[in-house]
């Protein structure tokens, strides 16, 4: 039997801080949900990818620095420091560790909503 | 008409063949794959134990078996070739007709015929199914054997004794590794293995295996050896070589080796034109190469030979198979071992080099010709960094230094070691051979644009499997950067083009307060790991703003972000100061009622303070409310900030103090704490000249004299001991006070992101005279503002931990999921001598797996 993948309900627009994370509870999955915003202040979308870091085993994805590396969106894992791209959960260091990403919903009244993958 | 090709075998080598084929026009490949799964990396199989899973070690890239013109069947045996019809059967009877065949089967794990092999228990070493039947055993037994004591074997007992039973090797010759080393690098090996906790039995020949007499864990079988003796354990793992699996061969008539193997030519054909063998299975010139490299070597030649195979004469545009080298380098249970080819010196004529350092636990041997020019081969064992210019130099037949024994000797103090430039190399050499990558073609790399190892192991691949050339591959790389009159930039990273000491300038110049605005103004992008905290900590040298500011919230480590520090399974550990480390007794106790309540792991840590692991994001208020209710302060350990002054007892109560160090260190400590800075500072403060504080290997020393105190700086313990450098001597204690401010303050404005106090030292133009001029002197003319600025951060000190528990606003990040109050259950610890430990990696899936 196959469930139609619904939307989990994470946190609202300004829970998060600007450029960082928070880990959500979606399904039996834990989702790193960051929040991107420019230098001059304009939102630049939500993304989501698995929290968990498959180079240290911890739950920890969440809590590591969003940048940039070469233009591309990352955050930094706190553990060993390897990037994953926001967009698409690849490791850049090395494919081995890359992560699942998963589709973000934001509704108009600023609830951010997470898909199931 | 398409060229159709059988592949039996999905393994490695099988696997290198079909993504050499995979582009090439006219070709339909069927691939036929005994295993549930396709091909995955044998090499790296052991890391199943630590965590990788089957998905991680796969060899194939995503969407790699859509290509239409390869139809892979997995679960798919072939039993039979008719190479007269040319069709292969597999178990299932489907009848698959080939143009060419290729056979790439491998080889199956030797198990001795000894009688009781068979018994539940008694496992090999080559599947991933292997594996998760090693794992299930291991998770039911105490005691576990291997047998072999070869390459494989060792890498097998690390397995085992990571699944924590008492291990055990046993090996028929009388030394370990009996291919690869001689016999006194044997004896090391075995010296090392055995400090490990691994029992290692040589000369026993097994017998027979029957019923243990310790029913159950312990013993459930007993191996008996030829001479009598006798060994319990639970699980027995077979690892004594392997053998060709040449059965599919054998049944299509083709031309067999005596002792097995499918015979080969230097196109790896076999017997029959229209079949070809490589990898473990295909025995070139009598000999069959149980490694990786020469197999994929074989796939190489064999793809370019099928591409030209409706030319007249493909030989003669093909590259043949050369045969291989065989020389390894290897950590087995932590230890180095290396071997190059002609290891046991078997050349007529040969002589050898012998070094060996019984203190240190290195053994290294050289094995060079006649006329003492070249090297034949090398073993190592203990050490092998030299392993890679080795290898070239007996590889590329480079002339030998006058002196060969320098190569393997250690470098004396002021003498520089005779190894090779890599200069010397010729284009040609083979630098990375797991992955097939000339010295030519790393330089054709950098050349273009590849100047950073990470760029050159994306492009070339070089350095990316067994990982043994890496170091030659960085030298390779500074080399070539060197001559192109590259000078490395001491830029922050890509998005600021100022080294940190520009930075402090423009920030303070400029009144910048927050990362945004330092961005705007100077730098492009978004920012990164590396700039966000160092801007941060200079944003907290220069303003003293509270790290916990939401505005600067996203720019700190996680360390900073939660005020502690991280371990490696998410939790987190807490240290409260201890200012000189003098502590009451009360709260001593008070440590022990939060450690107790909170389940934490406790220690003494090497600065004279208490560390407490194992807290989980939400516990750390809870935790610190009691412990600022008792009047701890944050001891910032989590920080690039001053850590601890470390402190003897002094003239209070030692015979022979002469100043009162406890008294100073804790002023020292009070004044500093919370002090952020380019990295962490130490310091110390010893009672008199015999130095029981070890002042002298601190950022910041201070020995009492009888006068006063002698100012010590620049020192460091860690990866890179420096001894301090004594700036000052006699001092009372308010120009000592003075002194350290300064000192400091320099080092804030002008160190490198990263950089202690010693290499700052070692860097800064002019040195300790300039330091010494600058501080005592006032040769800059800036010891006022330098004063100033730093009782300005005194003055503004906080506890950060008690602002945090007191601002609402803060303690919201406190929890694991922003939408549940649950904990991460990946945490889980298990008991050992009396406290918490985390559960590891291999625990956890052995636990899944119960
Ligand atoms: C806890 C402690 C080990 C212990 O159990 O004793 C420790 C633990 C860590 N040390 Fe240390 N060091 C500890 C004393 C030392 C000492 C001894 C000392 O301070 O007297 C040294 C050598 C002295 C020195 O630094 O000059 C030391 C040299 C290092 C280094 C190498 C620094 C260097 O310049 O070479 C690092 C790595 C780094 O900082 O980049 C390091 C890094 C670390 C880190 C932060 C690694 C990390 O990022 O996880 C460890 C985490 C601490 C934690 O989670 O609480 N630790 N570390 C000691 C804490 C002292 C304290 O009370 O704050
Ligand atoms: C634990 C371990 C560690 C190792 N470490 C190293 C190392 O550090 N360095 C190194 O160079 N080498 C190492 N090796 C050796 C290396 O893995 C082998 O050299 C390499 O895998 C050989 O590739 P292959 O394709 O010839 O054989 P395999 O990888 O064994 O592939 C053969 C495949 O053919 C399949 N097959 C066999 N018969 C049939 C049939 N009749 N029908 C269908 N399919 C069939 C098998 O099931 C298997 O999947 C290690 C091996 C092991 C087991
Ligand atoms: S340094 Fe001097 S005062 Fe301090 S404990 Fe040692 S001998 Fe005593
Ligand atoms: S030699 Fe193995 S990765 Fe380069």
């Amino acid at each position: 039997m196959t469930h139609a993948p619904k939307w989990t309900y994470v946190c609202r627009l300004d829970d998060i801080v600007p450029n960082a994370g928070v880990c959500a509870k979606v399904g039996d999955k834990q989702v790193a949900v960051f929040r991107l915003v420019s230098p001059a202040g304009e939102e630049e979308g939500i993304y989501a990818i698995d929290n968990h870091d498959p180079r240290s085993g911890a739950n920890v994805l969440s809590r590591g620095i969003v940048g940039d590396v070469s233009g591309e969106i990352v955050v930094a894992s706190p553990v060993y420091k390897n990037h994953f791209c926001l967009r698409s959960g690849r490791c850049l260091e090395d494919d081995v560790w890359s992560v699942a990403p998963y589709p973000v919903r934001v509704s108009e009244d600023g609830m951010i909503l997470v898909k199931e993958a | 008409m398409s060229l159709k090709i059988v592949v039996v075998g999905n393994g490695m080598v099988g696997h290198k063949l079909l993504e050499q084929l995979a582009d090439q026009p006219g070709v339909d490949i069927t691939v036929l794959c005994e295993e549930p799964r396709p091909a995955y990396d044998r090499v790296h199989l052991s890391e199943y134990f630590s965590g990788k899973s089957a998905e991680d070690l796969s060899l194939v890239a995503p969407g790699f078996f859509d290509n239409p013109a390869i139809a892979l069947k997995l679960n798919a045996k072939a039993v039979a070739i008719d190479t007269a019809g040319k069709v292969v059967t597999t178990a299932d009877g489907e009848r698959i007709a080939y143009d060419k065949l290729v056979l790439a089967t491998g080889s199956y794990p030797f198990v001795p015929p000894v009688p009781g092999r068979d018994r539940p228990g008694c496992l090999v070493y080559r599947t991933i199914e292997d594996l998760e039947a090693m794992t299930q055993w291991g998770a039911k037994s105490r005691v576990g054997v291997v047998i072999g004591g070869g390459l494989l074997g060792l890498e097998c007992a690390k397995a085992l004794k990571d699944m924590g039973l008492a291990t055990h090797v046993v090996e028929f010759a009388p030394r370990l590794m009996t291919v690869q080393v001689d016999d006194m690098g044997g004896k090391l090996l075995r010296r090392k293995i055995e400090a490990l906790g691994v029992t290692v039995h040589t000369q026993k020949n097994t017998t027979e295996i029957v019923d243990g007499a310790g029913m159950g864990v312990g013993g459930r079988h007993k191996m008996v050896f030829a001479d009598g003796s006798v060994l319990e354990t639970d699980m027995v793992v077979f690892s004594a070589g392997i053998r060709p699996r040449d059965e599919l061969a054998r049944s299509g008539g083709l031309k067999m080796g005596e002792r097995g193997g499918i015979v080969v030519d230097n196109f790896c054909r076999t017997s029959d034109p229209n079949v070809y063998a490589i990898g473990e299975c295909a025995l070139w010139e009598g000999r069959i190469f149980g490694l990786v490299a020469p197999g994929y070597d074989m796939a190489r030649t064999v793809a370019a030979h099928l591409s030209q195979s409706r030319v007249a004469n493909p030989e003669s545009r093909v590259p043949a198979f050369e045969g291989a080298d065989m020389s390894t380098r290897l950590k087995l249970l932590g230890v180095d071992v290396a071997s190059i080819g002609d290891a046991q010196g078997a050349t007529p004529g040969s002589l050898n080099y012998l070094f060996s350092d019984e203190v240190a636990g290195h053994y290294k041997k050289l094995v060079v010709s006649s006329d003492k020019k070249t090297l034949l081969g090398a073993v190592l064992v203990g050490e092998a960094n030299d392993y890679g210019s080795l290898l070239q130099l007996a590889l590329n037949r480079i002339p030998l230094p006058e002196h060969p024994e320098d190569l393997i000797l250690p470098a004396r103090e002021g003498g520089s070691k005779g190894g090779i430039g890599v200069d010397l190399l010729p284009d040609a050499a083979m630098i990375c051979s797991c992955n097939n990558v000339t010295k030519g073609a790393l330089c054709g790399a950098i050349g273009e644009g590849a100047t950073t190892i990470g760029a050159i192991k994306k492009c070339t691949k070089a350095a990316t499997s067994c990982g043994g050339c890496g170091p030659l591959v960085k030298q390779v790389l500074d080399a070539e950067l060197k001559k192109a009159g590259v000078t490395v930039l001491n830029h922050l990273c890509e998005h600021f083009a100022h080294s940190r000491q520009e930075m402090f300038h423009l920030i303070k110049v400029g009144q910048l307060k927050t990362f945004d605005a330092v961005l705007l103004a100077h730098g492009k992008g978004r920012g990164c790991d590396i700039c966000k905290p160092a801007v941060g900590s200079i944003l907290a040298s220069a303003w003293n703003e509270h790290v916990l500011k939401p505005k600067h919230q996203s720019v700190q480590d996680t360390n900073d972000y939660y005020l502690a520090n991280l371990q490696k399974d998410g939790t987190y550990s807490v240290v409260p100061r201890i200012p000189g480390g003098e502590i009451t007794p009360e709260k001593l106790i008070v440590i022990g009622r939060v450690a107790q309540r909170f389940n934490l792991y406790t220690k003494i840590t090497g600065g004279q303070r208490i560390d407490l692991f194992g807290a989980r994001v939400e516990q750390l208020p809870l935790i610190w409310k009691d412990l600022v209710d008792a009047g701890f302060e944050s001891g910032h350990a989590y920080g690039k900030a001053l850590r601890t002054v470390k402190s003897c007892v002094g003239s209070t109560w030692c015979r022979y103090g002469v100043q009162d160090s406890v008294h100073m260190a804790i002023r020292i400590e009070e004044r500093y704490r919370g002090l952020r800075s380019p990295h962490k500072i130490k310091m110390a403060v010893s009672g008199c000249t015999r130095e029981c504080a070890e002042a002298q290997g601190k950022d910041v020393g201070v020995i009492a004299t009888e006068k006063g105190w002698n100012l010590y700086v620049g020192g460091n313990g860690g990866m890179k001991p420096r001894h301090a450098d004594l700036l000052a001597t006699d001092l009372d204690d308010e120009t000592l006070i003075r002194y350290i401010d300064r000192f400091l303050m320099l080092y804030i404005r002008t160190g490198d992101r990263l950089q202690r106090t010693s290499t700052w030292m070692d860097n800064i133009e002019g040195g300790l005279d300039y330091v010494k001029k600058a501080v005592c002197e006032d040769s800059l003319g800036i010891a006022g503002e330098l004063e100033i600025e730093m009782q300005k951060l005194v003055d503004t000190y906080e506890c950060e931990w008690k602002k945090a528990i007191n601002t609402p606003e803060t303690l919201k990040r406190f929890r694991h999921f922003v939408n549940s109050q649950e904990p991460d259950q990946n945490i889980q610890f298990v008991d050992e001598r009396g406290q918490i430990r985390p559960l590891s990696r291999l625990e956890k899936k052995l636990e899944e797996n119960a």
